[in-house]
């Protein structure tokens, strides 16, 4: 079906607390900024979990919900570039799940594949290994990721058409395509919207039926307070 | 040359041939291309989705959609392929990089390195570190030999929380390369006039002498 073009103040209507969210980027590289700033300002959802590289920065992109205290988990791979982040999961004030940027991704794309877990050589005989099922391959130890879907996903594309598909730039993809495909519903934001037959097929990296609600990006990394 | 980490990363350059793909880590890795002979092609790959990272911009002229994994601007190199964060991890775990260059906090004479965390420390985050030492063919540590407080980081055990076991197959300090295989530790090179004293003050792993 195709997606459905919508305002970012009514798209984060869908999220309701408790959810898991999956939010692209690499940064603020690739992030869906506006959406994050809807869902910032233009609701009250709260008990997040969120499943994203990392909590974005101090006071910016996802930093700004930690702030208002509505993130319960936090699953990344990196939390180190949001002090306050790396804060308050070691009082506790969050859970968190630490997992190795490639089984991060992984499970993601998984989880949009109808994959349940997979094996995988990275992590194992590690501490974040701890609790996961071990198994040898050809005598290698390998653990079990397990693979991460999302109640609604957050991406952020270069360029969409009407129908949803979607195209990305440079290294903003990164997360993006495998959110798109892991989340339930998946909102996208794009920085541009043209018609249909705007993109060629073969130039079109996510298909439209990943792609629930479309709506026009508005916030940039470099209208961000302190962006570089 | 004085400063340590350009002996490091004059000597790690020369590992590295033409028409290899390579991952470098932050810090004295990134030094490397000032130092690779020009008739050295090599490929960088940078684990956020690019093959093909070029040059830093200069300042204004950055593009707001292009970083590298320590999320600095970078140019795209001829050719350059972008691509999303499962396939650049993809190729990483399938054994399609040919080196990775990285730093470390400690690595044992059985190749076993810690490089992500220090308990009780400010941080908490392991990005692709465990990714790119188990699936890069070559790992290669430029590392100084001993920490800021005079531990060597050379070890017979890592205390420090593993990264990976049994995957670092090359050790470049300011003083020594050391190669690690099967058969255990060996120092093959001394580095900027140092002598086999001062490594063997500096190191607690065990080698062997193979100086060529």
């Amino acid at each position: 079906m195709a997606a459905t073009r919508t305002t970012a103040t009514e798209a984060v209507q869908a999220i309701r607390d408790g959810d898991t969210i999956m939010v692209g980027g690499f940064g603020l590289v690739g992030q869906p900024l506006t959406l994050i700033e809807a869902l910032v300002h233009h609701s009250d959802a709260t008990d997040l979990t969120i499943i994203s590289n990392n909590i974005g920065e101090p006071g910016r992109g996802l930093g700004v919900l930690l702030r208002q205290g509505r993130i319960r988990k936090g699953i990344c791979s990196f939390f180190t570039s949001n002090p306050e982040a790396v804060e308050a999961a070691m009082s506790g004030a969050i859970a968190y799940e630490l997992i190795p940027q490639g089984s991060l991704a992984e499970a993601i794309r998984a989880g949009g594949a109808g994959i349940p877990a997979f094996y995988t050589p990275v992590g194992a005989g590690t501490e974040l290994a701890a609790g996961r099922e071990e198994r040898d391959f050809d005598g290698v130890p390998h653990v079990l990721q397990p693979a991460l879907t999302a109640d609604v996903a957050l991406v952020r594309a270069s360029v969409a058409d009407e129908l949803g598909n979607l195209r990305y730039r440079r290294t903003a993809r990164n997360f993006n395509p495998a959110m798109a495909s892991a989340g339930r519903l998946t909102i996208a934001e794009a920085e541009a919207i043209v018609p249909v037959d705007g993109l060629a097929p073969e130039d079109i990296h996510t298909p439209h039926l990943y792609v629930d609600r479309l709506v026009e990006a508005t916030v940039h990394a470099r209208d961000l307070e302190g962006a570089s | 040359m004085s400063d340590p980490r350009d002996v490091i990363a004059a000597r790690a350059a020369r590992e590295l041939h033409a028409g290899e793909v390579v991952n470098l880590g932050i810090g004295i890795p990134n030094r490397i291309p000032g130092f690779l002979p020009a008739d050295v092609e090599v490929f960088l790959h940078t684990e956020n989705g690019l093959l093909g990272v070029g040059p830093r911009p200069a300042p204004g002229a950055e593009d707001p959609d292009l970083i590298d994994a320590g999320k600095l601007p970078v140019m795209l190199a001829p050719g350059a392929a972008a691509f999303d964060s499962a396939a650049s991890f993809a190729m990483i775990r399938g054994g399609h990089i040919d080196a990775v260059v990285l730093g470390a906090l400690q690595v044992s004479d059985a190749g076993d390195i810690a490089n992500w965390t220090v308990p009780g420390g400010t941080t908490l985050g392991v990005g692709g570190a465990m990714d790119l030492v188990v699936g890069a063919r070559r790992v290669i540590v430029t590392m100084t030999a001993t920490a800021p407080d005079g531990d060597p980081k050379l070890v017979p055990e890592c205390t420090l929380p593993l990264t990976a076991r049994g995957v670092v197959s090359t050790v470049i300090t300011e003083h020594a390369v050391f190669r690690i295989d099967r058969d255990g530790m060996a120092l093959v090179e001394l580095l900027d006039g140092a002598t086999e004293g001062v490594v063997a003050a500096e190191t607690t792993a065990r080698y062997r002498v193979a100086l060529a």
